[in-house]
């Protein structure tokens, strides 16, 4: 069968065209994984954009400056740009993915920055690091992208668990933002910020307590400067008061709450407080029943302030509220009256059956009468010698000669007694007359005579010893010469030792020819008879 | 006429020429043992695919940092082009220009320049032929320096280990810049440069332009 198949044409062979793929696809497929994965994880690691406007960028760098949150970088500036009126800087700052609940609306930012202040020393990691911003989350429900960074970092942290109060005083002292408050010598709190009353006669400051302190300030509670070393020189003597040795250095405010006052529920929230000047300011009692009196002066009143006491038996019972000066036409005379208040109850004393009721003024006055008929006087008195401030005392003087109280005046004056001064003047004039009367010149002249004879004696005695001077000089010449002819090698030493040779020889040949004239007593007769045999 | 035409492969190894057993699936130099094949299998797809790998991961390899340098001030990661931007100072210029190029120039350029060379041989253009070739070395030639880059980064990692004062650590960018230079140097060891002359044998009934001796019609 096959052979009948006609010529057929031969199939052509055609290589099979490869369209398997290749296994190298697998890199661009794994390039493109890679890459998606990288891209979303990069765009998932997006955080919000936000701008924050600041006053001046110093310090500030584009691409290094770290926003952080309790010490956590939570974002980074990447560029600044200036705002179109050229006054300030618009840095735009990338957060951490997942950060918009952070950007509250009332969120805050500050640039952190080294910072020494007297009590507190901040931010010195940015010494190294350079600046960086700092943060406060925000309560605020609302969201914003858009910021004003603070000029300073806020004193105290939102959420810190603590009570704002306002202080209002006539001076701010040595008072300044962070300033420390004291409660019984321990930090309380800090000074947040001041400013000015609307109509500039007070000082608002904002103070802010930490807990637990703040369950200690009740709407009774006393504020006061407690700033550095508070030394009084007045009549009641030197008084030196202070805090801490913080304060001293930097100031500060303190608060206590007096013991002797009703207990009461801790303080709301922006309570207004007085700020005193000092301690005793703030815990001197209000005026109870002050009465007003004149007293009038004819003499110095130097040495007498506004706000010396008033005493009475050595117990304040009220003080000076006016020294003024005047000149009367008519008299042609001087006299400084002095305005008191005398409030007994405010400085503690117990006046025993009162007067009260309807008739208490003159229920008043017919007690002031008494004590006048009685001979009641004011005087000054010095309270402190060193410091010569004066101080107005309330005595009795029964000799004094009597005085009524004229009551129309307003206020009415008390009589008064030369003081204590008037006094020591008159005695020690006295004194002095007594000095005068010593007969000074005469007990000179004595004296110069004695001193004369005295001298003249010193003269005859300087003679005497001259005397013995010399006396001596010639002994030691004397002995000088004895030791030069002592000394061993001197000429009469050498004369002595050959003096006594001489004499040794001289001893031998008597012995000699006293034994040879033993032997031959004939010799002395016959003389030497040549050798014996 | 080449080779192939005749049923001659060469081998890529010791340029020995020989007849193909008939038959077999796979052929052998006999003189060094190395595969044989008329031209490198899949040349074109595997070089597209090696190109389209180096243009996805060239994009992370600019974008994302390649170091990390961490000081007390804190961590700082730059990209190639903001070094090239730290480096360009009055004196530093040579140095900018020279990672500008070996970085950022030359991975890029490779990438066109193969693409483009893909693309000629598929549609078989015939034009051109010695430039492209000559394209092909220049790519052979310089792929590798790219690697300078990569070596360098490692190098300052290894040796910048001051650990509290600063320390350097390498960033994903560099990953992927050390995958588009090996991805680059790969699709230019997969494309086969006769491919370049293969159209022009093939329409060897045209006159041909190129008149060089050893190649192209005889």
């Amino acid at each position: 069968m096959t052979d009948a198949l006609p010529d057929a044409p031969e199939a052509k062979t055609v290589t099979k065209k490869r369209t398997r793929l290749s296994f190298v696809w697998i890199f661009p497929l794994v390039a493109a994984i890679a890459g998606a994965w990288v891209a979303v994880n990069k765009i998932r690691s997006e955080g919000p954009r936000i701008t924050i406007t600041f006053l001046t960028a110093e310090g500030l760098e584009a691409g290094k400056t770290k926003i952080r949150y309790n010490g956590v970088d939570i974002g980074t500036i990447t560029a600044f740009r200036l705002t179109e009126d050229h006054q300030r800087v618009i840095a735009t700052a990338k957060m951490a993915p997942r950060t918009e609940e952070f950007l509250a609306k009332d969120t805050k930012f500050w640039v952190v920055r080294p910072q020494i202040s007297g009590a507190t020393v901040t931010g010195l990691s940015t010494l190294i690091s350079g600046a960086y911003l700092g943060m406060e989350i925000g309560q605020s429900p609302e969201r914003a992208r858009e910021f004003v960074a603070l000029e300073m970092a806020p004193v105290v942290m939102g959420g810190a668990p603590g009570r704002f109060f306002r202080l209002k005083t006539p001076e701010l002292g040595s008072v300044d933002k962070d300033t420390p408050i004291f409660f019984r010598h321990l930090k309380a709190g800090t000074v947040v910020s001041y400013e000015l009353d609307k109509d500039g006669q007070f000082l608002n400051v904002r103070i802010f307590v930490r807990a637990p302190y703040d369950q200690y300030v009740t709407p009774n509670t006393r504020f006061w400067h407690a700033s550095g070393i508070d030394m009084t020189l007045s009549a009641s003597g030197l008084r030196v008061q202070t805090e801490s040795l913080l304060s001293i250095l930097i100031g500060g405010l303190a608060f206590e709450t007096p013991a002797s006052g009703p207990l009461l529920p801790p303080a709301e929230a922006d309570t207004q407080f007085t700020l005193y000047s000092d301690r005793a300011d703030a815990f001197r009692p209000p005026p109870q029943n002050p009465q007003t009196y004149l007293i009038v002066f004819n003499q110095s009143v130097r040495g007498l302030a506004v706000g010396a006491p008033v005493e009475m038996r050595g117990i304040p019972i009220g003080e000076v509220t006016d020294v003024r000066a005047q000149f009367d036409q008519k008299t042609k005379e001087f006299s400084v009256p002095v305005t008191i208040q005398v409030d007994p109850a405010r400085f503690g004393v117990k006046v025993i059956d009162m007067p009260g009721g309807t008739n208490a003024v003159a229920d008043h006055r017919t007690l002031l009468d008494a004590l006048v008929s009685r001979g009641l006087r004011l005087q000054l008195k010095t309270g402190s010698m060193i410091s010569g401030s004066l101080y107005v005392s309330a005595e009795f003087f029964p000799d004094a000669p009597p005085v009524t109280l004229d009551w129309s005046q307003n206020p009415v004056r008390l009589p008064t007694q030369p003081g204590q001064i008037e006094a020591i003047e008159a005695s020690v004039a006295n004194v002095v007359k007594k000095l005068e009367q010593i007969q000074f010149k005469e007990i000179g002249d004595d004296l110069q005579k004695t001193v004369n004879e005295l001298n003249q004696t010193l003269v005859t005695t300087r003679g005497t010893l001259t005397n013995t001077d010399k006396l001596l000089g010639s002994a030691d010449k004397v002995m000088g010469s004895a030791d030069r002819i002592l000394a061993p090698n001197s000429v009469l030493d050498a004369q002595l030792g050959s003096m006594l040779q001489e004499m040794g020889g001289a001893a031998r040949a008597m012995r000699v020819l006293a034994d040879y004239l033993e032997r031959h007593p004939e010799a002395l007769i016959r003389g030497k008879t040549g050798e014996a045999k | 006429m080449t080779a192939m035409q005749q049923g001659l492969q060469s081998c890529e190894g010791c340029g020995l020429l020989s007849r193909p057993a008939p038959g077999a699936e796979e052929r052998r130099c006999p003189r060094c043992g190395e595969e044989l094949h008329f031209r490198k299998p899949d040349a074109l797809q595997r070089t597209l695919a090696f190109l389209i790998a180096a243009a996805i991961c060239y994009l992370p390899a600019n974008l994302l940092p390649v170091m990390t340098t961490i000081t007390a001030s804190g961590e700082d990661s730059d990209t190639i082009m903001q070094g090239v931007v730290l480096l360009w100072s009055p004196t530093g210029w040579p140095l900018s220009l020279i990672v500008l190029f070996a970085s950022i120039m030359i991975p890029s350029a490779k990438i066109l320049a193969l693409l483009y060379l893909v693309i000629t041989v598929r549609r078989g253009a015939i034009e051109n032929n010695r430039q492209r070739i000559r394209l092909y070395r220049i790519v052979d030639i310089i792929g590798r320096w790219s690697m300078v880059d990569v070596f360098v980064d490692t190098f300052t990692v290894a040796l910048i280990q001051l650990q509290p004062l600063m320390s350097v650590k390498p960033a994903p960018g560099l990953f992927f810049f050390a995958a588009v230079v090996v991805l680059t140097m790969l699709a230019v060891e997969s494309f086969d440069p006769r491919l370049i002359w293969d159209p022009a044998s093939d329409s060897s009934r045209q006159p041909q332009m190129d008149t060089d001796g050893h190649r192209g019609e005889i």
